[in-house]
C-alpha cells in the first residue's frame, strides 16, 4: 500500500482544494469530553473491570480474600503471563506467534529426558529449544517474508510432532530441584509467580526504556517507514520472535515443574490463544505498533480470574467458554470504538 | 504490498515476462501439486497397498470431510479474513447431527445446517458490520462454538450415537461406483465453487475484497454482504462436514475438531492462496487437502513410523512450500 507509486500520491494542497480545509481541533467540548471518556475507556476498561471482577468475588465468593486463594490464582496464571509478555512483543511488530504451544511442550519434553545433566543443564537446554524455534520464526519471517500466522503455524504443527516423538508417553519429574521450582516459595511468594513478576518487569522496561522496544513499535506502526528511517527492521522482528519464544520455553519449564510431569500431546495446548486473548483484552491492538505491557499482565490476570470465579460457582465449563468468547468480543469492540471515535 | 507484486506482471505495457519467471509463477501457483505427485509416485513405488483400490477410495473417503471446511476457509482466507473457528463448528455440527438423529433424519440434516451457519452469519456481522478483526472474533467463535457442544453433550461426557437402520448412515456409508457419497458430494460442491470464484460477481468481489477491501468499498462492491455471506457459508459448510463425519462414524465425537482450523488453513495455504486474501483457486485447496491426506496414509503405511511424524511432515511441507513461494515470487518480479 505505502509503495502504490510515488507519482500518484496527490500533494496535501490538492488534498485540501478537493476536500476542504481539516478540522479545527478545538471542536465543543461536549465532543471532547466524550473523546476523552472513550479514550479513557479504552486505557482503564481492562483494570476497571479486573477492579470490578474483584470486588464481586469479595462479596459472592467464600474465601476469595484470602492468601492461599490469591496464591493460587497466581500460580495459576504466571505461565500465561510469561507467554503473553512474548506475545505482546509480537502482537507490537504487527506479527503473531502460534508457535508458543509447541515450544512450551518442547521445553517439557526436554526436562525429563536430560535431567541426566543435572536441573541447570536441563533448563538451558529446554530454553534453547525456544532459541531454536524462535530463530526459525524469526528466519521465516524477517529473513524470508513469510507471513508471521503461516510461518509459527508451520512450527507450531511441525514443533508439537517433535515434543511427542521426543517425550513420548507421560513422563514424571522427581529431581528434587525442578520441583522445588515448581512447588516452593521465597517469603511466601511461590518462585513460579517471582519469576513471572520478574519477566514482567524486565519486558516493561525494555518496551519502556531501551532503543530496541521503540523500534519494535515504530515497525509495528509502519514497517516501511522504519526500513526508510534506516532501523534494522530484520534484527529486531528476528529477535522479537528469539525472546517470544524463550519465554513460551521458560513457562514450558515452569508448567512441567508445576505438575512434575511432562505430557507432550496437551501440555501448553491452546496456550497460544490464551496469550492472545491476554493481549488483546489488555489493550494492545493486533495492527501493532502499540505494547501495553501493564495491560496485558492485567488481561491475563482477567481471564484467570474469571475463569476461576467461574469455577468457584459450579459453573459447567461450557457455559465459562461462552462467557470468555463474549467478553473478547465486547473488549476488542469497546477498543475499536474508542479508535474510530479518535479519528 | 501483495497487490502491487500481482499486478505488475499482468499489466500488458510491462515488457512479456521471462521465460523464468513465467516458470517461476507457475511453480509458485501448482508447487503443492508438483510435490503431491513426487509422493504419490514414490508411494506408489515404496508401499504395496498404496495403490490399491480401497487405500485410494479410503484416502479420498478421509479427505472430503477436510475437504468441506477447506472449501468455506478457501472463500474466507480469498476474502483477506481467516476463520479459526471452524474446528468447534465442525465439532458441533456432529454432535448436532448426531442428536438429530435419534429424532428423525431430517432433523440430523437441518440441525447442524441452520445452527451452523447462523454461528458463522453471526461472525460475518460482527466482523463486516462491526469492524472487528476477524482472527478475534473467530476465536472468540472458537470457544463459543466448543462451549455449546459441551454445553448439549453434559460437559463432553454423552456422546450420542445414530441409531441403527437411520437413513442418516446412508449419508457417508453409502457408495456410489464404489466410492462414498461423502467424496461426491464434496467433488460437486468443489466444481460449484470454482465456478462461484472465477464466474459469478460474488466470487469477482471477494477476490477484490481480499485484493484492497477499501478500493472494493470505494468502487461500491457490496463489501458487507458479501463478507457475511462468505463467513456464514464458511460456517454452513464446517457443519455439513460435521454433519458428515457423523454419519460415517454413526455417532456425535465431542472432542473432534481440536486443531482442524489449523490443518484446514495449511491445506488452503498449500494450495497457493495467499493469506493476505485477493489470490488463489479451489483447485489448489484441493490439492493442498489431499497433500496433507496422502503424507498422513503414507507415514501409517511405515509401520514403524511413530504417528507424530505426520505433524512434524505436515509442517516442514507447510514452511518449504511458503518459503518457495517467496522465493519465486521474489523471482517473478525481476
Amino acid at each position: 500500500m505505502a509503495d502504490a507509486g510515488p507519482a500518484r500520491v496527490p500533494t496535501l494542497e490538492a488534498i485540501d482544494e478537493k476536500f476542504g480545509p481539516p478540522e479545527p481541533t478545538d471542536q465543543p467540548s461536549g465532543y471532547f469530553r466524550r473523546m476523552v471518556d472513550a479514550d479513557w475507556l479504552r486505557r482503564n476498561g481492562v483494570y476497571a473491570t479486573l477492579a470490578l471482577l474483584i470486588g464481586v468475588n469479595v462479596v459472592i465468593t467464600d474465601n476469595f480474600v484470602s492468601s492461599n486463594t490469591l496464591r493460587l490464582q497466581l500460580v495459576q496464571v504466571a505461565p500465561v503471563l510469561i507467554v503473553a509478555l512474548g506475545m505482546a512483543l509480537v502482537i507490537g511488530t504487527e506479527g503473531i506467534d502460534l508457535s508458543v504451544g509447541a515450544t512450551i511442550a518442547l521445553a517439557a519434553a526436554i526436562i525429563p529426558l536430560y535431567i541426566g545433566y543435572g536441573a541447570p543443564g536441563a533448563i538451558g537446554l529446554a530454553l534453547f529449544a525456544g532459541v531454536v524455534t524462535g530463530s526459525v520464526a524469526g528466519l521465516l519471517v524477517a529473513g524470508i517474508g513469510v507471513q508471521p500466522i503461516v510461518a509459527t503455524l508451520g512450527i507450531m504443527v511441525a514443533g508439537r510432532g517433535v515434543a511427542n516423538l521426543l517425550g513420548g508417553e507421560i513422563k514424571s519429574i522427581r529431581d528434587p530441584a525442578i520441583v522445588s521450582l515448581g512447588t516452593d516459595s521465597v517469603a511466601g511468594v511461590p518462585y513460579v509467580v517471582v519469576i513471572a513478576g520478574a519477566v514482567s518487569l524486565v519486558v516493561w522496561g525494555v518496551v519502556r526504556h531501551s532503543t530496541y522496544g521503540r523500534q519494535l513499535v515504530a515497525i509495528g506502526g509502519n514497517k516501511r517507514a522504519a526500513e526508510l528511517a534506516g532501523l534494522p527492521v530484520k534484527r529486531v522482528l528476528a529477535t522479537t520472535y528469539v525472546v517470544s519464544g524463550v519465554l513460551a520455553a521458560l513457562a514450558g519449564v515452569l508448567l512441567a515443574a508445576r505438575s512434575r510431569a511432562s505430557d507432550p500431546t496437551k501440555i501448553g495446548l491452546l496456550m497460544e490463544l490464551a496469550a492472545i486473548t491476554a493481549v488483546v483484552v489488555g489493550g494492545t491492538p493486533l495492527s501493532g505498533g502499540q505494547v501495553r505491557i501493564v495491560g496485558t499482565i492485567a488481561g491475563a490476570l482477567l481471564i484467570q480470574l474469571i475463569g476461576a470465579t467461574l469455577i468457584a460457582h459450579d459453573i459447567p465449563d461450557s457455559t465459562a467458554q461462552m462467557v470468555q468468547a463474549v467478553i473478547v468480543v465486547a473488549a476488542v469492540y469497546v477498543q475499536l470504538g474508542v479508535r474510530r471515535a479518535n479519528r | 504490498m501483495t497487490a502491487v507484486e500481482l499486478s505488475e506482471p499482468t499489466h500488458p505495457a510491462v515488457s512479456r515476462p521471462t521465460t523464468g519467471a513465467r516458470a517461476a509463477r507457475v511453480l509458485q501457483r501448482q508447487g503443492a501439486l508438483v510435490i503431491l505427485v513426487i509422493v504419490v509416485v514414490s508411494a506408489k513405488f515404496g508401499f504395496d497397498r498404496f495403490a490399491t483400490t480401497r487405500n485410494v477410495t479410503s484416502i479420498a473417503e478421509q479427505a472430503s470431510f477436510l475437504g468441506f471446511v477447506a472449501l468455506g476457509m478457501t472463500f474466507v482466507i480469498l476474502s483477506g479474513g481467516i476463520d479459526l473457528s471452524v474446528g468447534s463448528v465442525f465439532a458441533l455440527g456432529g454432535v448436532l447431527a448426531a442428536w438429530g438423529s435419534q429424532h428423525g433424519t431430517w432433523l440430523a440434516v437441518l440441525l447442524p445446517i441452520v445452527v451452523c451457519s447462523a454461528i458463522g452469519l453471526a461472525q460475518g456481522l460482527i466482523i463486516a458490520r462491526g469492524g472487528l478483526p476477524p482472527f478475534i472474533v473467530t476465536l472468540a467463535g472458537l470457544l463459543f462454538a466448543r462451549g455449546t457442544v459441551l454445553a448439549i453433550t453434559d460437559e463432553g461426557s454423552t456422546t450420542y450415537k445414530v441409531p441403527t437402520g437411520s437413513a442418516f448412515r446412508d449419508f457417508a456409508q453409502g457408495e456410489l461406483l464404489g466410492v462414498g457419497y461423502a467424496v461426491w458430494i464434496v467433488v460437486a460442491l468443489f466444481a460449484v465453487g470454482g465456478v462461484v470464484l472465477h464466474r459469478t460477481s460474488y466470487g469477482s468481489t471477494v477476490l477484490a475484497i481480499g485484493g484492497q477491501e477499501d478500493a472494493a468499498a470505494l468502487m461500491g462492491l457490496p463489501v458487507v454482504r458479501t463478507k457475511v455471506v462468505t463467513y456464514a457459508m464458511s460456517g454452513l459448510l464446517a457443519g455439513v462436514g460435521g454433519m458428515m463425519i457423523a454419519s460415517y462414524t454413526s455417532s456425535g465425537v465431542t472432542i473432534l475438531g481440536v486443531g482442524t482450523e489449523l490443518e484446514v488453513i495449511a491445506a488452503v495455504v498449500l494450495g497457493g492462496t495467499l493469506l493476505t486474501g485477493g489470490s488463489g483457486t479451489v483447485l489448489g485447496t484441493v490439492v493442498g487437502v489431499l497433500l496433507l491426506q496422502v503424507i498422513k496414509n503414507v507415514i501409517n503405511q511405515v509401520g514403524s513410523l511413530d504417528s507424530s511424524w505426520q505433524a512434524v511432515v505436515s509442517g516442514s511441507i507447510l514452511l518449504a512450500v511458503v518459503t518457495v513461494q517467496r522465493y519465486l515470487a521474489r523471482i517473478e518480479r525481476q
